[in-house]
């Protein structure tokens, strides 16, 4: 699979060039846009980590999951609890989510073990449905809030900010910090991805047995994949809480664990960048959705849904890529496809 | 004692729910090795349409028929028209073009009947019922093991029925003994969508006809594909009868109803880790 | 009028009208022409059924604009799809409020929906008018000035039926059956608290579920076996039909107590089958669209013209319905009082300052009264009983009013 590693060094001036624009754009897009807009897009900025997380396992690791939601509620209720009953400030509450997903999902992952494709998508499955019961038991009510919820403050820019002289509102402050955060984990992930353990990571994806037989420890790297995808998603999971400053069981449905695997998917599987287009088609398109239709917005949804799988069936990346390495006349590079 | 057996035989009824929906889950990996997370939506439709027939002044078998056919004719088509042009897409892909379907069946269900439910006939007589259960129960249980009669005997003795099994286990040598294997898959598709349709019109009488009547239900019917075997259909009864009853006693005397979904699903998985291929399904190899 | 009198009360009526006119004054949202509402509600998934209520209330809104509007304002409401996911919907109101600049959002729907908002709107001082849910938080004007539920709470209602087995039967023993929410322990809670030192006695068995189960059979068993006589169902439409079938089915016959949320003839009972639902006692503040009582009542028939008129997709037997052509009549008089100084405070101030008004749809004798010290809009019930055809009212109108 080295492959993947030239094609991660083929990348070249160009992405690279484009990178930095990107990052300055979204540097400087706070002071540009409204604050509702800022709010929108960290939340894409939340939703591209948590999609990072589940890419690392479904794209890259071909784990499937349809319970990613589970570790984006366990992220944002330890965040949430932290915050409310210890009275701890927002941002320690975020490496120890990570922490706490990272144990939950690595233990997760070692029964997974044993379970592939289908069964692992039940398995993930009964994950995401069980979430909600599970924060609303009495037993947990003292912590959790069950059925109510916690409700938590939103954080304001720190004072040396303000003393260094630069002024930002509540909004703009929290952007930053998570597209900080978000900046850190792309780069970590990056690291990992195009490293020895990716490398792993794909060769079992791709080939189970022949990986074993070369001597990759599997279980381990699976399980590892795992616990790192769920650190992913909760720390994701726990920016949100503190975005949205609210957290309920309602919240956290089944359905948000399909969104995350929509998003991968439409991002592109197997594609770091990939995250951040998911990222922005499951933050937008259902509000275009439903501003074409308010009868049934959900077809609407739907049939761009479809649209997007039969255009770009290896996602946004795969269909960038096909693009690009065309414009330079090169050989196509074959995206390739994740199989649960 | 008696109230074991009432939660055991009214496990039973919700049980032969989750093994109708199970069957057709079934029938769709039979043909395809995929299992169709739209397959419950698409039930609810044909039941609407059923619902329709009906309420047009139609009788209830001739309806039966009818919606089973259509049901058919639409899983044919959606197959032709919506999964061919993404075959050689990621299975992921697919997964979430399944997806797309689920949320437009669901939608467009909600804005032409709108989200009140409503009461669906039952067409089985009084004289059905036994002590603990009604009549529709008994039924529809019936009716369920009718199909996997059917199924079993389609799949096992009719030249289609082993030509689709083929075409879905070894698409290139079924292609090269004759089999159009694009059309098998299309009729295991319409297969799929009939079995679902029937058992959308046995369910709609217990939970009422609404859009997300089967969004509920197809985490059960998944389940229990498992639990027996995804590639049996009689391991997908047995598993929809097990995980109702098993649900049932955990909710009335082990731990309680907030949790009863948590453990069954645990214990579920606990199973499958180690019988990977359920109780009935066959044993996977893979070659390297 | 005496004639040398009137150029005097022209002047007077006239120096009375100039300052009003002059002080008009307009929060963001407020116009010569046009007043900006918002609204937020489950278009898609699972809660979609609610979604009703949102476009009954586009269409009240429709037919008011073409009437002329308020005070020769058009009313625009801005109604968007959260589909019941909290954090959708704080993303949708700062596009309500900051963006399209809403003078105030009305029946936003949802317990948790609205909870994730409660402290973001009273933060920026934008009316959250009526919302859509019956907990009891939202009448609370010293803590959270600018919201305001609508309907009677949960609590409340409950303890009305709690009243009313203490008084018509004391030694009673009593199962409930809740939705595993804030919904259903609202209610729960109300239930208990109406019984006082007795609850614990008198409740023999609780059951739940979730809105995922297929089927309440298993839990009504439990409920049966638990010997009540009491049956307290605190249901949504579908299990609400399931458990009175199912427990008529299974040969139990409490006295049965239904929560309001589920008391509609042709939504409910006619599917769960009319003669099982026989002696059923619950309580109502809205008129049920497909009770016979109603058949030839005047403000029904208004209802029905409206129906066919301006939502004509909507379905006439969805209480839904009649639920929200009620509240956007309740969001028109406030506008209506309101005159012309459309000012965020204003609107908070005359949404507390309704007295006694009606709205045709609701049942005879319930109005709706608000103050600065009461922000419980609908506050009186009354209970009534099922006579296998039609609901039965009795007693008195029972209010919490004090």
């Amino acid at each position: 699979m080295s492959n993947e590693k030239q094609g991660l060094r083929k990348i070249g001036t160009v992405p690279v060039f484009l990178t930095l624009v990107l990052l300055l754009v979204a540097c400087v897009l706070p002071f540009v846009v409204s604050n509702y807009r800022t709010f929108q897009l960290t939340l894409v900025l939340v939703y591209a980590i948590a999609l990072l997380g589940l890419n690392i396992l479904t794209g890259y690791n071909g784990q499937i999951s349809l319970g990613h939601g589970a570790f984006y509620a366990i992220g944002a209720y330890v965040a949430a609890m932290l915050m409310d009953q210890a009275g701890m400030p927002y941002w320690a509450t975020i490496p120890i989510a990570g922490v706490v997903c990272l144990v939950v999902g690595f233990l997760f992952g070692l029964p997974a073990l044993r379970l592939e494709g289908l069964y692992l998508a039940l398995a993930t499955f009964a994950l995401a449905v069980s979430m909600p019961p599970i924060l609303k038991a009495h037993f947990l009510e003292k912590w959790t809030g069950g059925v109510q919820g916690i409700v938590i403050v939103k954080p304001d820019p720190p004072a040396w900010l303000a003393a260094a002289g630069v002024k930002l509102n509540a909004d703009q402050w929290l952007y930053y910090f998570v597209l900080a955060i978000a900046l850190v984990l792309f780069v970590v992930g990056w690291n990992l991805i195009s490293g020895r353990i990716g490398r792993a990571l794909i060769a079992i994806r791709d080939h189970h047995t022949a990986a074993e037989a070369m001597g990759i420890n599997t279980a381990i790297y699976k399980s590892l994949a795992f616990g790192v995808s769920a650190m992913y998603t909760g720390i994701a999971g726990a920016l949100g809480a503190i975005a949205v400053q609210f957290v309920a069981p309602d919240s956290f449905t089944v359905f948000l664990s399909i969104t995350f695997l929509v998003g991968i998917v439409v991002g592109g599987l197997a594609s770091l960048s990939g995250a951040l287009y998911g990222a922005l088609f499951i933050q937008f398109v259902p509000n275009i959705a439903d501003e074409l239709s308010k009868a049934a917005p959900w077809a609407v949804f739907g049939v761009f849904l479809i649209a997007f799988v039969y255009l770009m069936p290896t996602g946004v990346a795969g269909a960038l890529r096909v693009l690009l390495s065309r414009r330079r006349g090169g050989k196509l590079l074959q995206p390739k496809e994740a199989v649960p | 004692m008696e109230a074991v057996l009432l939660q055991v035989l009214a496990g039973l009824a919700t049980g032969s729910i989750y093994a109708s929906l199970a069957l057709a889950l079934v029938m769709i990996y039979q043909a395809t090795h995929l299992v169709n997370f739209a397959q419950g939506e698409m039930a609810m439709f044909a039941t609407y349409i059923a619902w329709s027939l009906v309420n047009a002044g139609m009788g209830y078998w001739p309806a039966f028929l009818l919606t089973v056919l259509i049901a058919f004719v639409l899983g044919v088509l959606i197959e032709r028209v919506v999964i061919r042009p993404v075959e050689n897409a990621p299975v992921l892909a697919v997964v979430v073009v399944f997806i797309g379907l689920l949320v437009i069946l669901n939608s467009i269900a909600g804005w032409i009947f709108s989200y009140t439910i409503k009461s669906f006939p039952s067409p089985f007589p009084a004289a059905l019922g036994i002590r603990y259960m009604s009549p529709h129960q008994v039924g529809a249980l019936l009716v369920t093991l009718l199909v996997l009669a059917l199924l079993y005997v389609f799949f096992r003795f009719t030249p289609l029925g082993l030509a689709m099994r083929a075409a879905a286990q070894n698409p290139v040598s079924s292609r090269l003994v004759g089999i159009r294997v694009g059309w098998m898959l299309a009729l295991g598709w319409g297969l799929a969508a009939a079995v679902g349709a029937i058992a959308g019109m046995m369910v709609a009488p217990i939970v009422y006809l609404d859009p997300n009547m089967m969004a509920g239900i197809l985490l059960y019917a998944f389940a229990a594909a498992l639990l027996g075997g995804i590639d049996s259909p009689g391991g997908a009864v047995v598993g929809g009868l097990v995980v109702g009853v098993l649900e049932n006693l955990l909710g009335a005397f082990v731990i309680g109803n907030e949790l009863k979904l948590v453990v069954a699903l645990v214990l579920i998985v606990g199973v499958l880790l180690v019988r990977p291929s359920g109780f009935f399904g066959s044993v996977q190899v893979s070659r390297v | 009028m005496n004639r040398t009198l009137f150029p005097v009360a022209a002047l007077l009526a006239a120096a009375l009208a100039f300052p009003a006119y002059a002080q008009k004054k307009y929060d963001p949202g407020a116009s010569d022409t046009e007043i900006k509402i918002g609204n937020t509600n489950p278009y898609s998934g699972p809660a979609s059924a609610y979604g009703a209520i949102g476009k009954s209330i586009a269409a009240y809104f429709r037919m008011l604009n073409e009437r002329g509007g308020i005070n020769g304002r058009k009313v625009r409401v801005i109604s968007l799809d959260d589909g019941y996911s909290p954090p959708k919907t704080v993303e949708l109101i700062r596009q309500l409020v900051e963006q399209e600049k809403v003078l105030c959002t009305h029946n936003t729907l949802g317990t948790a929906t609205n909870t994730a908002i409660h402290k973001y709107m009273n933060a920026k001082k934008v009316p959250q008018l009526f919302v859509a849910t019956g907990a009891t938080k939202w009448n609370d004007p010293k803590g959270f000035h600018w919201t305001m539920g609508w309907q009677p709470n949960y609590q409340t209602e409950a303890r009305i039926y709690a009243k009313h087995i203490l008084q018509t039967k004391p030694n009673a023993k009593i199962a409930v059956l809740y939705q595993n929410d804030d919904y259903g322990k609202d209610y729960l809670k109300g239930f208990e608290d109406g019984l006082g030192a007795q609850a614990q006695k008198m409740i023999v068995a609780k059951a739940s579920y979730e809105v995922s189960e297929p089927t309440v059979d298993s839990q009504i068993l439990q409920l049966k076996s638990s010997g009540a006589d009491v049956f307290f169902n605190i249901t949504t439409p579908k299990f609400a039909a399931q458990a009175i079938r199912a427990a008529y089915d299974s040969g139990w016959k409490p006295t049965h107590y239904l929560n309001n949320v589920s008391n509609s003839v042709g939504s409910v009972l006619k599917p769960a089958g009319l003669e099982k639902a026989v002696g059923i006692i619950t309580s109502a503040y809205v008129k049920d669209p497909t009770d016979k009582r109603w058949a030839s009542d005047a403000g029904m028939k208004t209802w029905r013209e409206f129906m066919a008129k301006y939502n004509p997709d909507g379905d006439t037997s969805d209480p839904f319905n009649v639920y929200g052509y009620t509240v956007a009549a309740t969001l028109e008089q406030v506008l209506k009082q309101c005159g012309d100084t459309l000012t965020r405070e204003n609107v908070m101030k005359q949404a507390a300052s309704l007295k006694r008004f009606r709205v045709d749809t609701l049942l005879p004798g319930i109005t709706i009264s608000t103050s600065p010290n009461d922000y419980a809009p609908i506050e009186a019930m009354q209970l009534e009983r099922f006579n296998g055809q039609q609901f039965e009212l009795f007693g008195e109108v029972i209010s919490n009013e004090q």
